[in-house]
């Protein structure tokens, strides 16, 4: 509302303010953490909404930001996990040390991302041609395929390489509270950037009229495809920190209601905010371990909240609204120069 | 021939699994037509249906069939009551909050009935018994066959009730252009409620069939058999009812052909990788009628 150019801050102050803020997140959390802070149940929990944060927040680029309804998220994670898991295996990370481990945990982490990106873009090109609900019902369907082949590709081509239902079993146990803060911060940064340039305003404006855009010149294919794959990518990242994480994978966990547990985070955020997406899979996430006293009625409250919520505010809690730490300074600044004025 | 009588066994379990895919199908198809909704509750009702008639069987000791009338009650009243509590709010909200809501509303159904009555399946007394049949080496049970009657007398039934009456020509209006219908004097209300009623007691029959079977009842039963209908009512065209049906029919029959095979683990990536298939060829289903972008 009140920013004239006298109350607001320099880019480069900018960058560095939240440079300073993040890495004083990252680092002081991960010495509270790992200095004992907090207990071992603790940090486990934590693990697990920073990998639903990495979730939601990438679903959040296909329908919040691209306005489709992907219902196969849960098929890119899978993807992305087992690719980890077996590429872990493989190269033995636990027994690694030092440069070597970070390397091949770093590897690791690409290596699902970019596959679950090439299944993004195997998928996005067929998919992308449909709209509304007939996408939704396309990658539903993709999304349970994966999760059959997962299941019976060694039965039929002789490999040993999924495990088929019984499950992919000791993973090297690569994922730590850092390195599940460094790749929210990395995921929400680079989906931020994206969003925040030209192709980023290309996806928000097939959103807002698909047809309007084609004609002004937006190549709407292209930036369909790049959005779902981006997409993909971090959720396979997520996928591979969820196989690190646990140590052992089985693909009935991957199912459609894996999809739609993500989905409902992000509608329930609010469809286009990161910081709502980031905020209800922090709750999402905290609530039922907060209510394992009512283990019997944790999930009927639950389900509850979703209905109530949405009937209550459709749009999710925040809407679009994003967080900004800039804006909240230029308002203090702002403030506290007509306050100084007054004075004088 | 023993070749033959097995693959015309499997084709009658397909046609019995088709039928019931089918019925079910028509709920989604009908709902989706009117209200654009994918009305994912639509599964668990018929697990609704499927404890009523286990909880009237075995604790009051109904005669089959009035159980099976209780249950087309229930699920009817209960689809009602969902649309009314959860869906009438949110008619004029983005339609994903809808969806979300209808998850929402499924979780609930199944989350709730597995507190009350825990998570491991009931086993439901017999509701249709009979001889077998043997038709030369291939035998036809009777659930099968009552399964493939009823759900005949119940489609040739529901098209005349769309296609005569007036409460039926509502619901085409409505479906064609739901503002234009309520400017010609159609009340929206009923309408849509009828809908749900329609589609939910149809699903408490299928609910039926299926335990007449099956036998089995389980708080999350509905999850994958909605999940297959609902692909049967998009693959034959959704919003269309001759759609439905042969959508139920082909989903049936595709997964009682791979099961002969021998390829029974692959059973539901076959489904839906006919499902991919039918929408990039075709995008509105096999009976669906193409939209038109305008504008």
């Amino acid at each position: 509302m009140n920013r004239t150019r006298e109350n607001t801050i320099p880019m480069p102050v900018r960058y560095l303010i939240n440079t300073v803020l993040i890495s004083l997140l990252v680092f002081g959390s991960t010495a509270f953490v790992n200095g004992g802070g907090v207990s071992g149940y603790i940090t486990k929990v934590l693990m697990v909404i920073g990998i639903n944060i990495i979730l939601a927040v990438s679903l959040n680029v296909a329908t919040g930001y691209l306005g489709q309804l992907p219902l196969g998220h849960a098929g890119f994670m899978a993807v992305g996990a087992y690719t980890g898991g077996i590429f872990l295996k493989a190269v033995n990370a636990d027994q690694a040390t030092g440069i070597s481990y970070a390397l091949m945990v770093i590897a690791a982490l690409l290596l699902s991302g970019l596959l679950a990106a090439v299944f993004g873009v195997i998928i996005g090109i067929p998919a992308l041609r449909l709209r509304g609900d007939y996408l939704a019902i396309i990658t539903l369907g993709f999304g349970e395929i994966i999760r059959v082949v997962l299941t019976n590709i060694d039965e039929v081509l002789g490999f040993k390489l999924t495990y088929g239902a019984s499950g992919l079993k000791r993973i090297p146990k690569i994922t730590s509270y850092f390195n599940v803060l460094v790749c929210v911060v990395l995921t929400c940064l680079v989906i931020h950037m994206v969003m925040k340039s030209r192709h980023g305003r290309a996806i928000l404006a097939i959103r807002e009229n698909e047809i309007a855009a084609e004609s002004c010149g937006v190549r709407t294919t292209y930036y369909k495809v790049m959005a779902f794959t981006l997409s993909a990518f971090f959720a396979g990242v997520a996928g591979c920190l969820y196989a690190g994480y646990l140590g052992s994978l089985q693909p009935t966990t991957f199912g459609f209601m894996k999809s739609i547990e993500i989905l409902v985070m992000v509608v329930l955020g609010g469809m286009g905010s990161m910081f709502g997406s980031v905020l209800s899979a922090i709750t999402l996430t905290a609530l039922p371990e907060a209510l394992r006293a009512f283990e019997d009625y944790r999930m009927v409250a639950y389900s509850l909240v979703l209905v109530l919520v949405m009937i209550f505010k459709p749009t999710g809690l925040m809407g679009q609204y994003d967080f900004s730490m800039s804006r909240i300074l230029e308002r203090f600044v702002g403030f506290t120069r007509r306050f100084g004025k007054k004075e004088g | 021939m023993a070749f033959l009588s097995t693959l015309f066994s499997q084709i009658i379990n397909g046609l019995q699994s088709g039928s019931i895919y089918a019925l079910v199908a028509l709920g989604y198809s009908m709902v989706y037509g009117i209200i654009m909704l994918l009305n994912f509750a639509h599964g668990d009702i018929i697990m609704v249906g499927a404890y009523v008639v286990w909880l009237s069987m075995t604790s009051f000791g109904l005669h089959p069939l009035f159980s099976i009338l209780l249950a087309v009650a229930v699920s009817t009243l209960l689809g009602v009551v969902i649309e009314k509590v959860a869906y009438a709010p949110l008619r004029s909200s983005p339609r994903l909050s809808l969806l979300i809501t209808a998850i929402g509303i499924s979780f609930l159904l199944e989350n709730g009935f597995q507190l009350i009555f825990g998570a491991g399946a009931k086993v439901v007394p017999t509701l249709i018994s009979g001889p077998t049949f043997q038709i030369g080496g291939a035998s036809i049970s009777t659930p099968a066959l009552v399964t493939l009657g009823v759900t005949v007398v119940i489609m040739i039934g529901l098209t005349l009730l769309v296609q005569k009456t007036r409460l039926g020509r509502a619901m085409r209006a409505v479906s064609e252009d739901m503002g234009a219908a309520q400017l010609m004097g159609v009340n929206i209300n009923t309408t849509i409620s009828f809908t749900f009623a329609l589609g939910s007691a149809l699903a408490a029959v299928a609910s039926a069939l299926y335990l007449s079977s099956y036998a089995q009842a389980s708080p999350t039963m509905g999850s994958m058999l909605g999940l297959k209908a609902f692909v049967a009512a998009v693959l034959g065209g959704i919003g269309s009812l001759p759609g439905a049906m042969l959508g139920g029919l082909v989903i049936g029959l595709a997964e009682a052909l791979v099961s002969a095979a021998g390829l029974s683990v692959w059973k539901d990536g076959v489904v839906f990788a006919i499902l991919i298939v039918v929408l990039l060829v075709r995008p509105s289903g096999l009976l669906g009628k193409p939209m038109k972008e305008k504008v």
